[in-house]
């Protein structure tokens, strides 16, 4: 077997016009790798996720701002990687949230982190320079 | 690309948004713009038939959030029908079931409603 990792990448403007792009993008390559349609539907909702909080969060719905989305594998793993040059994300200021507080006070949103923790097996942010990265890891 | 899609029927009373394709940060607003004109028009009784949904993102789950508040208090409701399982899942991830009416048929809804 190949030890050689395998990365694809793509390079997108923040903006959600180009959710369905990014989410088809990561589901094409987790199903070429023979992943089951649950884990192919919880990485697409994963990177949905993650981008949005990045064009809303990290880029303040500014949409010429450059996302470079990465998918990865090797023999006991699957990743996706998204970097941004925006505001970071704190990963220590995140509670889980409390969906009947919300709703009581109406608030929406604040419910990609903790969905990403559920949906994938480990979750890091990095940052590098002026550079923020999400990985979120599936283990095969 | 994939679409997003709204229509609304009236059964008695009740309003039915049937909503399809995939409702993430993008499509939202959709959802958002029929809720709130409704709601604006006072009609409460509101049931959204998610059969021909085929995603959700949290951006999605968030309009629903934002409105059950104001339409029970005004002595209404939004209830939820017809998702297919990765839906529900979405739904069931965030703790939707326990604070939402949600059911397998749009006809329970509207027994529902005429209670």
């Amino acid at each position: 077997m190949s030890r050689n990792k395998n990365i694809f990448s793509i390079s997108v403007e923040a903006s959600t016009s180009h959710l369905s792009k990014v989410r088809d993008f990561v589901a094409e390559h987790a199903q070429n790798l023979g992943m089951s349609e649950k884990d192919v539907a919880e990485m697409r909702l994963a990177v949905d996720e993650a981008y949005t909080n990045i064009i809303k969060h990290a880029y303040k719905n500014t949409p010429s701002k450059p996302v470079e989305i990465q998918f990865g594998f090797d023999k006991s793993q699957v990743w996706i990687s998204i970097t941004d040059q925006g505001e970071s994300f704190d990963p220590s200021t995140y509670n889980e949230p409390d969906l009947l507080k919300r709703i009581k006070n109406k608030q929406r949103g604040g419910m990609g982190v903790y969905l990403i923790r559920k949906l994938m097996d480990n979750v890091q942010y990095n940052r590098h320079g002026q550079v923020n990265e999400i990985r979120m890891v599936k283990h095969l | 690309m994939k679409n997003f899609s709204i229509s609304i029927r009236q059964v008695d009373a009740v309003r039915v948004l049937d909503i399809s394709g995939e409702l993430d940060a993008h499509t939202a607003s959709q959802l958002e713009n029929s809720l709130k004109s409704l709601i604006d028009q006072d009609q409460i009784l509101i049931i959204v038939n998610c059969r021909g949904l085929d995603y959700i993102a949290s951006a999605g789950l968030g309009v629903f959030m934002a409105y059950i508040e104001d339409v029970r208090g005004m002595g209404g409701d939004i209830k939820l029908t017809n998702m297919n399982e990765r839906v529900y899942n979405v739904f069931d991830l965030l703790g939707f079931p326990t604070l939402y009416d949600i059911h397998d048929d749009e006809s329970e809804a509207l027994t529902g409603f005429k209670k």
